[in-house]
């Protein structure tokens, strides 16, 4: 609900605005540790406002990109502007940007207010204004009560929440932040999330986060980049990402998707049709994609987007059957394991409006999988 | 339960053993505890109580050269301090503390600022390079220390190396008397303990976080005061370490001062041994040793042990 009304507000999509002067630019920067690229040929721009998320799996780069904008690495190639300034001969501590390091990087010599109120002590900043502002955002991360403790007595999700504030508290420009709530619970994450969100409403700070949970992402961001070894392999707002991914590796890595292997068979500007052994039919989608036929594709159907009965719709298109082979209740909504008569397992769920469907489709029923012509992507790698 | 395991299964003789020990009161953890306890009461414990005994006793022209502590011989009860009491009346003693505590605080502040940089820059080195330097800091170890001291009596002798190489420069004209001075004493005391300051130093900054250094930097600090407000407070204990094992053997030390510092560097050490070898005076010997240790050791060890303390609150 927050996260609708935060991002609502920001929803001025900057990105589309040719005119928009990006506030961070990335231009073809490669980093190599070696032999080892650890982030390839990216370019990216992030304008001033956002809350872009970096998202990918493990290794994949998000960090280094990161450390090269604070400033403790240099690309190996490529460039970085921050507000129009080439970073290259610009030292972290006086770069517009806190970060806040995923190993936290705690002072371990330094009571929790130390450790928060360091930057603002380097600043110079009044000692009234310190412990007023140290005061606020401990209290926004709920740890105004450990304000003198050294943070090897602190828990793991409490010393993250001290990072978090002690790169919250200098309200810079840029704020860069590694991995911020991983080690929170469910409930102390959605306040910290809105807090966050609050921040960035109030003081047009733009945000870099990296995160590893796609939720929050979804939830956090104006933009999503996905990386993946080292590259940026799709940039998107959230439902860009989630309904369009452009390639397998995006549309398996965001959510959970069912994935057919096929080859097209008819592409036109309003339809392509793609035979698919795995699907077991036809999969009609209603819009072109620009191929030539004979191509070989992967089409992703979202589990939520495939729908089940007992009847099939005799279209001959997006409709294919197959046995139930598992059922898991979560509450809100209903997750079928159904194995199509290709062998192909598919996921669907289905949400349960109804208490007891009359209905009700279980174990080893004898079942049809369909969509509707709009759900598939079609996806060329 | 463990007597039950032993009646039922035949176990290994070592764990027998073991269980028969657990038994006794002697726990794998006891055995671990009795090695250094056994160490220093053997080598350390014993020799001071014999010291303690004979700074009681009187010289005597005997073998050994002093009045036994019991016995009819022994010193009567109310002469039994007089050895101290004459630690207190000659100034000779209190002015060769007093210098040997110039000499070795001065010589722990030089080695502190001279092995400080050294740590620092071995620790931030790469690996391959890191063991290489650590290598050439204990090199001189194996040469001996008396033939290291010795070299540098060749070094600052009147037309030693060094006059010889400062004359051919030109920056002097005539040799500078450098050997038998208490400069010259300076350089020996603090060439000879550096890497006792180095090592424990580098052990200390080698496992710093240098991440903490990138996150000061990030808050805005610049990197000499980030030096002086981060690394140098998480190196206290190396610091102190490395202080602590120049600092005490330094007080004591004898060699240096004999062969450089010249007649006149009248140290602790030095008096010990004059009581000793010249004098034959065995029991004065021994109650400026103890002093040494009392006025010294003790508080040190006071100091050290509330340092730990305060460490285990902080760590
Ligand atoms: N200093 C370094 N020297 C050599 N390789 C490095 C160095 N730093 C990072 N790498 C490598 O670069 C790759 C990217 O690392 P990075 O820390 O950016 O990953 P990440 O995306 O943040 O991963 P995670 O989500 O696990 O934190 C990794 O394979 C890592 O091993
Ligand atoms: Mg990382």
């Amino acid at each position: 609900m927050a996260a609708e009304r935060a991002k609502a507000d920001s929803q001025t999509e900057t990105w589309n605005d040719p005119d928009a002067v990006p506030y961070i630019r990335i231009e073809n920067v490669t980093k190599k540790f070696g032999d080892f690229v650890a982030v390839n040929n990216v370019s990216l721009d992030v304008y001033r406002g956002e809350l872009f998320a970096l998202l990918g799996g493990s290794g994949c780069g998000k960090t280094t990109l990161l450390r090269m904008l604070a400033g403790f690495e240099q690309p190996t190639t490529g460039k970085i502007y921050i507000d129009g300034v080439d970073m290259a001969d610009i030292p972290p501590y006086e770069r517009p940007t806190n970060m806040m390091f995923q190993s936290y990087a705690l002072f371990p010599h330094m009571t929790v207010e130390q450790n928060v109120s360091f930057g603002l002590k380097q600043d110079r900043v009044p000692a009234d204004e310190i412990k007023k502002r140290v005061g606020d955002i401990l209290d926004m991360v709920q740890m105004r009560n450990f304000a003198h403790r050294k943070p090897h007595q602190l828990s793991g999700g409490q010393r993250q929440r001290v990072a978090l504030a002690r790169s919250l508290v200098k309200e810079p420009k840029l704020l860069l932040l590694d991995e911020p709530l991983g080690a929170l619970d469910k409930k102390l994450r959605e306040a910290t999330q809105f807090e966050i969100m609050n921040i960035q409403d109030r003081l047009g700070i733009t945000f870099m986060v990296v995160t590893h949970d796609q939720e929050e992402a979804m939830t956090l961001a104006t933009r999503i980049g996905v990386m993946n070894h080292g590259q940026i392999v799709q940039v998107g707002t959230p439902k860009e990402i989630y309904e369009y991914p452009n390639t397998k590796f995006v549309a398996d890595f965001i959510g959970s998707v069912n994935l057919f292997e096929g080859y097209i068979q008819e592409d036109e500007a309003d339809h392509v049709l793609i035979a698919s052994e795995e699907a077991g039919c036809p999969i009609y989608i209603d819009h072109g994609i620009s191929a030539a036929p004979g191509a070989e594709v992967f089409v992703a159907i979202r589990p939520e987007k495939l729908e089940l009965s007992k009847t099939s719709t005799g279209t001959g298109h997006n409709c294919t059957p197959g046995t139930v082979k598992g059922v898991a209740y979560m509450g809100n909504l209903s997750v079928y394991l159904v194995q199509l008569d290709s062998g192909k397992e598919v996921k669907i769920s289905m949400s349960n409006q109804r208490r007891a469907a009359e209905h009700a489709i279980d174990w080893d029923d004898r079942v049809y999988v369909t969509w509707h012509a709009n759900s598939p992507v079609a996806l060329l790698s | 339960m463990a007597a039950e395991t032993v009646d039922h299964s035949p176990l290994p003789l070592g764990r027998q053993i073991q269980h028969i020990l657990v038994k006794l009161g002697f726990r794998p953890r006891t055995a671990v505890i009795f090695v250094p306890y056994f160490w220093l009461t053997l080598f350390f414990l014993v020799p001071f109580f014999f010291v303690l005994k004979i700074s009681f006793a009187q010289t005597i022209i005997a073998q050994p050269p002093y009045t036994p502590l019991f016995g009819p011989d022994s010193v009567p009860t109310h002469e039994l301090l007089d050895n101290f009491r004459r630690l207190f009346q000659d100034t000779i003693y209190f002015d060769a503390y007093l210098t040997s505590l110039q000499l070795a605080a001065i010589s722990t502040v030089i080695c502190l600022l001279i092995g400080y940089p050294m740590a620092y820059g071995i620790a931030r080195c790469a690996p391959s390079t890191r063991s290489l330097l650590l290598m050439a800091i204990i090199l001189p170890f194996w040469t001996s220390f008396l033939i290291r001291v010795y070299a540098w009596m060749g070094i600052l002798n009147t037309n030693g190396v060094l006059n010889n190489f400062l004359l051919w420069l030109g920056v002097i004209d005539a040799p500078l008397n450098l050997l038998y001075t208490p400069l010259a004493m300076y350089i020996g005391v603090v060439y000879s303990y550096l890497p006792f300051m180095i090592l424990p130093l580098y052990a200390n900054l080698e496992k710093m976080d240098v991440s903490l250094l990138e996150a000061a930097a990030d808050l805005g600090c610049r990197p000499i005061k980030a030096f002086f407000v981060i690394t140098v407070p998480l190196s206290f204990p190396g610091i102190v370490a490395g202080s602590m094992l120049v600092f005490i053997p330094a007080v004591g030390e004898y060699v240096i001062p004999e062969l450089l510092g010249g007649p006149n560097a009248l140290m602790i050490g030095r008096v010990v041994w004059n009581e000793f070898a010249q004098n034959r005076d065995w029991p004065m010997a021994s109650v400026v040793a103890i002093a040494v240790l009392a006025l010294l050791v003790v508080p040190i060890m006071f100091f050290q042990y509330y340092q730990n303390k305060s460490q285990e609150r902080a760590a």
